[in-house]
């Protein structure tokens, strides 16, 4: 059995890693079959990650956060968790594989997945004209006339880069203030390429094979028009990936994993969250870092208490106090 | 053993006129997702020698065909069988759902 399981491979994990490996908990992480990284894999350059004054790319950043928590001892697996037993003093984690790991403690780092915008058109063109990733799919609009929908950094960011290919670059938003930050919005209001469209949600989008355009509908009156486009990128925010432990562990109204106060404790003992799992309002880099180190503390501390109890406690007794 | 490189001047050749399924991976450098699905497709590959054959296509590198074939997101991945696309899949996937999406070729 393992000391600590940290499931989750972004700055959170990475970080919790480091810190568990540190202090000799030996950490196993499981880090997905195909999102190793997290969402800093699909970004470009990060100008705000403390130490790096020129800036880093973010895939590269999360293989410096990888490389030390190996160097460390984190051992790495490369698979997806497919079902978790968190209750009593051994959790067990199973993944895609089949394997099943145990562990005294569990640190759930699983971040956020892109939020959709749930209407008509976009499932079906999804991959025509839809897409989550400008950095994947930009390549594939220059010169076309495309739309972001958001408004925050990230879609202030996507606009800002499509603009490399993109004759147009449209932001769609349903207020007219932005959530982005003042330097995000400054360089998106500088670029002539970038049109805003205020008081406006999209409706749906239309296409046959791919997309043609989108329909609009004002936030202020109701009435639509159509938009003629080529693509449509989404960065509307993002939710909580709680799906393996939402009937598990306690989530807040925002559908974030509870934890108490400013530790990484869950409702569960010996499962500690961290992240963007349990953040629904910074959700940085460096504030999932720290989140990290919280949970890897918190964890050090529980497993400190249980090697208490199992030293002081006779053997009879102590089973009888797990079962 | 790694998935081959084609090119616009071997496509014909290596997938086009092949004789059985071909697997081509729509991929860039740039592309996050598409160097987290290199490794998966490698596996599948290895594990299913003879029932497909798994080619890679740099996008950067060969933007006609990309073009031709109407690309607009990557990493995409594109069975073809007689010279024409059988199946079409988008965005990286565990390995279990890439199995799953192929399996009329592997299964």
């Amino acid at each position: 059995m393992r000391k600590v399981i940290i499931i989750g491979s972004g700055p959170a994990g990475f970080t919790s890693a480091i810190y568990a490996a540190r202090a000799n908990l030996e950490p196993l992480l499981i880090a997905s079959s195909v999102e190793v990284g997290g969402e800093l894999m699909n970004t470009t350059d990060v100008e705000n990650y403390p130490g790096f004054p020129d800036g880093i790319q973010g895939p590269e950043l999360m293989a410096k956060f990888q490389a030390q928590a190996e160097k460390f001892g984190t051992e790495v697996v490369y698979d997806d968790v497919t079902s978790l037993s968190l209750d009593g003093p051994v959790k067990s984690v199973t993944l895609g594989s089949g394997a099943v790991h145990e562990a005294q403690a569990v640190i759930y780092a699983t971040g956020s997945a892109y939020r959709k915008l749930g209407i008509e058109g976009e499932e079906r063109l999804s991959g025509y004209g839809v897409s989550w990733c400008a950095t994947c799919d930009g390549f594939f609009f220059r010169e076309k006339t495309i739309a972001v929908v958001g408004g925050g950094d990230s879609a202030m960011e996507e606009a800002t880069f499509l603009t490399r290919f993109a004759s147009k670059v449209y932001v769609i938003h349903r207020k007219d203030t932005l959530r982005a930050s003042k330097i995000m919005q400054e360089r998106a209001f500088a670029n002539e390429k970038i049109e805003f469209i205020w008081h406006s949600e999209v409706a749906e989008i239309t296409g046959g094979d791919a997309v043609n355009g989108v329909i609009l509908r004002s936030t202020t009156d109701g009435t639509s028009r159509e938009l003629a486009l080529d693509g449509v990128f989404v960065a509307i925010g993002n939710d909580p990936r709680t799906h393996l432990v939402h009937d598990k562990l306690a989530l807040t109204a925002e559908g974030t994993i509870q934890v108490d106060g400013r530790s990484s404790r869950t409702s569960v003992p010996g499962v500690f969250a961290a992240g963007d799992v349990i953040d629904p309002t910074y959700r940085q880099a460096i504030t999932a870092a720290g989140s990290g180190t919280v949970a890897a503390l918190d964890a050090e501390h529980y497993l400190a208490d249980f090697d208490d109890a199992s030293v002081e406690v006779p053997a009879a007794e102590a089973a009888a106090v797990i079962a | 053993m790694s998935a081959k490189v084609t090119s616009q001047a071997t496509f014909e050749q290596d997938v086009l006129q092949a004789d059985g399924p071909v697997l081509v991976d729509f991929w860039a450098e740039w592309c996050g997702p598409c160097r987290m699905v290199a490794p998966v497709l490698d596996q599948i590959q290895a594990e299913n020698p003879d029932k497909i054959t798994i080619v890679k296509l740099n996008v950067d590198e060969n933007p006609e065909l990309a073009m031709k074939y109407q690309i607009t997101s990557i990493p995409a991945m594109k069975v073809f069988q007689g010279g024409e696309v059988k199946t079409t899949i988008i965005g990286a996937k565990p390995k279990p759902a890439l199995e799953q999406d192929l399996a009329a070729f592997i299964g």
